[in-house]
């Protein structure tokens, strides 16, 4: 007679929590830029007339581009999810491939945006900045600040999605990891898979110098879709996208629009 | 991949002997569970604390004779900067959320764990990086930043002092603090047991709800500025630099937005300690139950409002003035509500007088006297008067180290037999009481005499007028180190070689108290069901 011994698979996924972490920590990004906001609004009161000087010149074009590119980029990633909550892997690895590209198309023309200005001698600390008026240092000290820390934050958006986009790409299974302390409950048992009452397949006795059982179930990726913990990670990853792109909305006139 | 954990019934080992994939060391600092993280954050906490305290003894001892004996004025800047830096950001901030909230925000709830209990190891980790990014400081040419804890433009922009390299790690320990903030959010909000309602929650998960969503809201204001006198000093964006049209003003308002919510951070837990004392040791369920709990809510609200209090004298309008003196005196509302349900608790209680009573009843005490000075300063022609002297030290002594610390021993006395299964010499504990009291007093004590006569803060010398001051402060700073030292000590050679504990040695009616001492890996048994309000004595009815 087989030594069988039965173990209580747990899953440990709440995606309502997930969700309410993300929001959480989506609040403290835009309170992270608060402050900035903040300080954009107090030196443009003082300073309303050099802001608007200073404004003229950024290229209006690049900025209107890069504003399309990244709203295009957020109806990508939307997709994308909808995509995967819908089974479809191979439509959501296109999208979030698709969106990590917009991001990519965004970072390079701020470069060239910000070459530019920085061959014409606008940039921190430079004599031909210095030598303005004090409205224009600070309006382009802040305009370098804010879409600077917003670059940074589309660098690390690209990170997240890249991420997720390897965690969809894999092959969807399960694992299942028997470790100290509980793998004394199955030390002497066999492992047994089955399905109703037909046995797949029968592995030896576990013996004593065995430290950790780990089993891992391949489903087929045409029938059973996707992991279903990679849906909420998109889900994640998606949400923290949206805010990248809404905090540009708001830089985009701020700093192109109030000539 | 879906990661499955499997769920198998162990004969009740408890959290301390369980072995997991690692051993040693390494089955700590790579822990998830959040009872062992918590005590990692005992552990590295207290740490920080005997630091910084010593730093404090050296500043006192400096003070002891008049002109430069022990040190230099260079020197005292920046002990008296890492001072602040150590016990503000790696030592009262974490302080009783990190410790106690970890250990016990999940077991009085009645779950396993925190929401996601991978991020609150790294919480613990970043704070960790955090505090060596500060301590390395010390080692770098330009040595231990000198500008104060405040960091205040534009002098922290233009001094040679290693301050880009603090500023960033204190940038650090606010991500970590606003993790633990997001963590107990999620958990308070989705990991009740069965029938744990709002209102069936102890008052101290209520205090470390508000606080978390202070360190939620608050915190990134001041990851912001911080980063801004980064960004100025390594990139000369200036935005604060006067030289470039910034206004070092805006930076005291954006520092103050976060930093005096941070005061409530330190505080709110404390009361909830404190909150959970009272009700078991007078045998009688709390007074006043949701005031307490809404008057935690309305600190962190109105908490966040009074910020400008700290810059009257700083050239802002007078309008803005009297409207935040009005706000801060309007924050006592709250905080003296709690301290009269407190008092209407013990009245007519059975009261059973432990070390943690005594320590928390000190608590209260020490506090009441540091909010009340607050409310002094609150006053503007007052405030003029006693800025930026001894008082404030004082005040801010006698709130944090008397409301927060104090709060914070009485709660690991009250829940040292629960995490360790042990019980301390209660004796010893009375006997370091005594000296930590009587030294607090004559510390701070003169410290609100000297600041009222006028000694500036932040000076390494004084003048003859204020020598026997300074020396009878001195002196008391020596009690309370003792204090503090029989104290751990005491605790220390408890954890070894203490009798052991009940499971629920002070009767005490709250989850924690209904499971094992020390608890097992997942807390309990089997998931606790929750039929009464948290402070419900049985007996006590009779």
């Amino acid at each position: 007679m087989k030594n069988i011994r039965e173990i209580a698979l747990e899953e440990h996924h709440d995606f309502v929590g997930a969700k309410m972490g993300m929001w959480l920590f989506l609040l403290t990004e835009l309170i992270l830029f608060t402050g900035l906001f903040i300080l954009y609004a107090m030196y443009r009161v003082r300073h309303a007339a050099e802001f608007h000087a200073a404004a003229t010149e950024l290229d209006v074009v690049i900025g209107t581009i890069n504003t399309l590119v990244l709203l295009t980029s957020s109806l990508t990633v939307a997709v994308g999810i909808e995509a995967l909550k819908r089974r479809n892997r191979k439509l959501a690895k296109w999208m979030v491939l698709l969106t990590v590209l917009f991001a990519l198309t965004f970072l390079v023309n701020k470069y060239f945006e910000w070459s530019a200005k920085i061959h014409h001698g606008i940039f921190p600390g430079a004599d031909e900045l210095l030598s303005r008026s004090q409205g224009e240092i600070i309006y382009f000290n802040l305009y370098y600040a804010m879409t600077g820390l917003h670059g940074l934050h589309v660098l690390v958006g690209m990170g997240i999605l890249l991420w997720v986009y390897f965690l969809i790409a894999r092959k969807p299974s399960e694992k299942v990891v028997v470790a100290p302390p509980n793998i004394e409950y199955l030390k002497g048992a066999q492992l047994i898979a089955s399905k109703g009452e037909q046995e797949r397949w029968v592995i030896d006795e576990i013996k004593d110098d065995v430290v950790e059982v780990e089993v891992v179930i391949k489903k087929d990726p045409k029938k059973a879709g996707v992991d279903i913990p990679n849906i909420i990670k998109l889900e994640n990853a998606g949400l923290y996208w949206h805010l990248v792109d809404i905090i540009w909305i708001f830089l985009f006139p701020l700093f192109y629009l109030i000539t | 991949m879906a990661s499955h954990a499997i769920d198998v019934q162990n004969a009740q080992e408890n959290y301390l002997e369980v072995k997991g994939r690692w051993s040693g060391i390494l089955s700590w600092i790579f822990s998830t569970d959040h009872k062992r993280i918590g005590i990692l954050y005992l552990v590295s906490i207290a740490f920080f604390f005997i630091v910084a305290a010593t730093i404090g003894i050296f500043m006192r001892l400096e003070q002891l004779t008049m002109g430069p004996t022990l040190m230099k004025p260079e020197v005292y800047n920046r002990l008296f900067t890492l001072h602040g830096v150590i016990m503000i950001f790696l030592f009262i901030i974490p302080g009783i959320p990190a410790i106690l909230g970890n250990f016990f925000l999940p077991i009085q709830i009645g779950a396993k764990d925190v929401a996601f209990p991978r991020l609150n190891l790294l919480s613990w980790w970043l704070f960790m990086i955090g505090a060596t990014l500060a301590i390395l400081t010390l080692f770098l040419p330009g040595g231990l930043p000198d500008t104060g804890w405040t960091f205040y433009a534009p002098y922290s922009i233009r001094t040679g002092s290693e301050v880009s390299l603090a500023v960033f790690a204190a940038f650090i320990l606010g991500f970590s603090s606003i993790l633990t903030g997001l963590n107990f959010v999620t958990t308070v909000h989705r990991m009740r047991a069965p029938g744990m309602s709002f209102f069936r929650m102890p008052l101290f998960v209520w205090a470390l709800y508000a606080t978390a969503w202070i360190q939620i809201l608050a915190t990134p204001m001041v990851g912001i500025t911080l980063l801004l006198i980064i960004v100025e000093r390594l990139l000369n964006i200036g935005i604060f630099d006067p030289t470039q049209g910034g206004d070092p003003i805006l930076y005291q308002h954006l520092f103050w937005i976060y930093s005096h919510p941070a005061v409530y951070i330190m505080i709110l837990p404390g009361f909830g300690v404190i909150s959970e004392i009272i009700p078991t040791f007078s045998r009688r369920t709390i007074f006043g139950y949701k005031l307490i709990a809404f008057s935690s809510l309305s600190i962190a609200i109105f908490g966040s409002l009074v910020w400008a209090h700290h810059m009257f004298v700083s050239g802002q309008s007078d309008l803005a003035n009297i409207i935040f003196s009005f706000l801060t005196f309007f924050v006592a509302i709250p905080t003296a509500i709690k301290v009269f349900n407190w008092v209407a608790t013990l009245y007519k209680g059975s009261i059973r007088f432990e070390p943690p009573l005594l320590f928390a009843l000190s608590s209260i005490f020490l506090f009441s006297i540091g909010g009340f000075t607050g409310l002094m300063q609150a006053t503007l022609p007052i405030n003029v008067h006693i800025h930026d002297t001894y008082f404030v030290v004082g005040h801010f002594h006698y709130t944090m180290f008397g409301g927060t610390i104090w709060a914070l021993i009485a709660g690991i006395l009250y829940w040292f037999p629960k995490i360790t299964g042990k019980m301390y010499n209660k004796k010893w504990i009375y006997v370091a009481w005594a000296f930590m009291f009587i030294g607090f007093n004559t510390l701070y004590g003169t410290m609100l005499y000297m600041g009222w006569k006028g000694m500036p803060r932040r000076y390494y010398d004084h003048l003859p007028e204020f020598h026997t001051d300074h020396v009878i402060a001195t002196v008391g700073s020596w009690f309370l180190y003792t204090g503090i030292l029989i104290l751990v000590s005491t605790l220390i050679y408890a954890v070894y070689r203490g009798t052991k504990a009940d499971a629920n040695p002070w009767g005490g009616t709250t989850l924690e108290w209904k499971t094992s001492s020390p608890p097992p890996l997942e807390n309990f048994e089997k998931e606790p069901v929750v039929e009464h309000e948290p402070y419900y004595h049985e007996e006590a009815i009779r």
